[in-house]
């Protein structure tokens, strides 16, 4: 148990990653500290999901190590809300109390609350639209009291108005000292929400720095290439 | 079908050592597969969940023993049970006790099987949640449960099915003694075999009938709970 210790910074330091023979991370470094909303942008396949997952402790880099404050175990000031979040069979309020300890301050109820969700608290958790089961995945991971909160394309299925729903939130997550790493391939959203950007092409993190930087002159071809809207391979 | 010996006159013809038959059928299957579930869940969640040296061996005999041949199972329970075997003291060969043991053991290990099957395609699913949610191994075995409910009750029927429907195991550690541990299917065997044809027909379309109400009534369960826990 790691008590009130604190999971930042988060490092990466040269991790490889393969799976099934394909390396999918290759020899990234990466230094994630401070409060600064992080965002992952990349092309499909570049590695953002598998970089979460290594954030996460939920894969083993195969080479270098992931440090969490400088120790090798995640702890547990850490959630993440999954592209496709897994629903229980129960309720709104029971997946939030599923995760809650007897002896926690928060409630479901100021959770629910907090994500807007309170008059659906009731029904089951499977039967709610993807916004809401998103938002619920975001009230389940915060039921976790994290210190960092990662998100794999939290908005990937959701339509504008319940992007726009999932966003304020994070931005109000955000103001109250959660660090966000949120990956995603909307470059819009990318620009709504980070503060830092890191780019990824084929598993390596080509540019890591300030988003307004980022957007206004990246610093690599693959970049350029990539926020004019070509492909990038 | 129009003497006493319809199927219908058993039904309504009121005749008190038939219910009797019948109440005592359902006790022993419903009791053997309560039993057998107590045990078989948790086994066959655990199985799936945790990865240990012969595993592999364990599923494939679970699975194997879907087929137990129950005179087999009669046989040895029937052994332990006797007089002179290790069991022998608690004198219960021959009374309904020893007919849910042995059938318990002749449906465990059906819901043992389905059940590790089952939890673990559910695991694929809940795998990186419930690990980044943080949750103990024990925790993950009964959330895996509760979250499989409406594919195990499926499970548990195919177990009822099973003791419902056999013979071999209760004639023998049961003895189909009349108005004590007579069941419809040793029942209609020995109607059979004493060539009352037409009793034997009616007996057998009640238990049938039976199995199908059962069903019916799981399946309403199921639905019911599942439309409003989703």
């Amino acid at each position: 148990m790691r008590g009130p210790d604190t999971a930042l910074p988060l490092q990466f330091d040269r991790v490889s990653l393969s799976l099934g023979g394909v390396d999918v991370i290759k020899d990234l470094t990466l230094t994630l500290a401070g409060a600064a909303p992080v965002v992952l942008v990349g092309p499909n396949g570049s590695g953002k999901s598998t970089l979460l997952r290594l954030a996460m402790g939920l894969v083993q880099p195969t080479h270098g190590r992931v440090t969490w404050g400088g120790l090798a175990a995640p702890g547990d000031r850490l959630a993440i809300v999954f592209q496709r979040p897994v629903m229980l069979r129960r309720s709104a309020r029971a997946n939030i109390d599923y995760v809650l300890g007897r002896s926690d301050k928060l409630s479901a109820s100021v959770l629910l609350e907090r994500v807007g969700l309170a008059h659906v608290a009731n029904r089951p958790a499977r039967r709610l639209s993807g916004g809401e089961q998103q938002r619920l995945a975001l009230a389940r991971a915060l039921a976790r009291n994290p210190e960092i909160l990662l998100l794999d394309e939290p908005s990937a299925s959701l339509d504008p108005a319940a992007t726009k729903a999932l966003e304020d939130i994070l931005r109000e997550v955000a103001a109250s000292g959660v660090k966000i790493v949120m990956s995603t391939h909307d470059i819009g959203q990318a620009r709504r929400i980070g503060a830092e950007v890191v780019f990824l092409v084929g598993g390596r993190a080509i540019e890591h720095g300030p988003a307004a930087r980022f957007f206004s002159s990246p610093a690599s071809r693959e970049a350029t290439a990539f926020l004019k809207g070509e492909l990038v391979l | 079908m129009s003497d006493h010996s319809s199927a219908l006159w058993l039904v309504f013809g009121g005749d008190p050592a038939f219910y009797a038959i019948v109440l005592l059928s359902l006790e022993v299957s419903i009791c053997a597969v309560l039993l057998a579930a107590a045990v078989a869940l948790p086994f066959g969640a655990v199985l799936a969940l945790v990865n240990f040296p012969g595993r592999s061996f364990i599923v494939v005999v679970t699975n194997a023993f879907m087929g137990l041949p129950p005179v087999v199972v009669g046989l040895a329970v029937y052994l332990l049970l006797s007089r002179s075997g290790p069991l022998g003291p608690l004198g219960i060969l021959f009374t309904p006790s020893a007919m849910i043991i042995a059938q318990a053991i002749l449906v465990a290990p059906i819901i043992a099987a389905l059940t590790r099957q089952t939890v673990e395609d559910l695991w694929r699913e809940y795998q990186d949640e419930l690990t980044a949610l943080g949750i103990s191994p024990a925790r993950r075995v009964r959330t895996l449960l509760w979250d499989a409910r409406y594919s195990l009750v499926t499970t548990l029927l195919a177990g009822f099915g099973r003791a419902a429907a056999e013979v071999g195991t209760v004639m023998i550690v049961g003895g189909n003694i009349a108005g004590a541990t007579r069941t419809m299917t040793t029942a209609i065997a020995l109607e059979t075999s004493k060539g009352d044809l037409q009793l034997a027909m009616g007996l057998g379309f009640v238990l049938i009938t039976l199995i199908i109400v059962v069903n019916a009534l799981a399946w309403s369960v199921r639905r019911f709970s599942e439309a409003r826990a989703g």
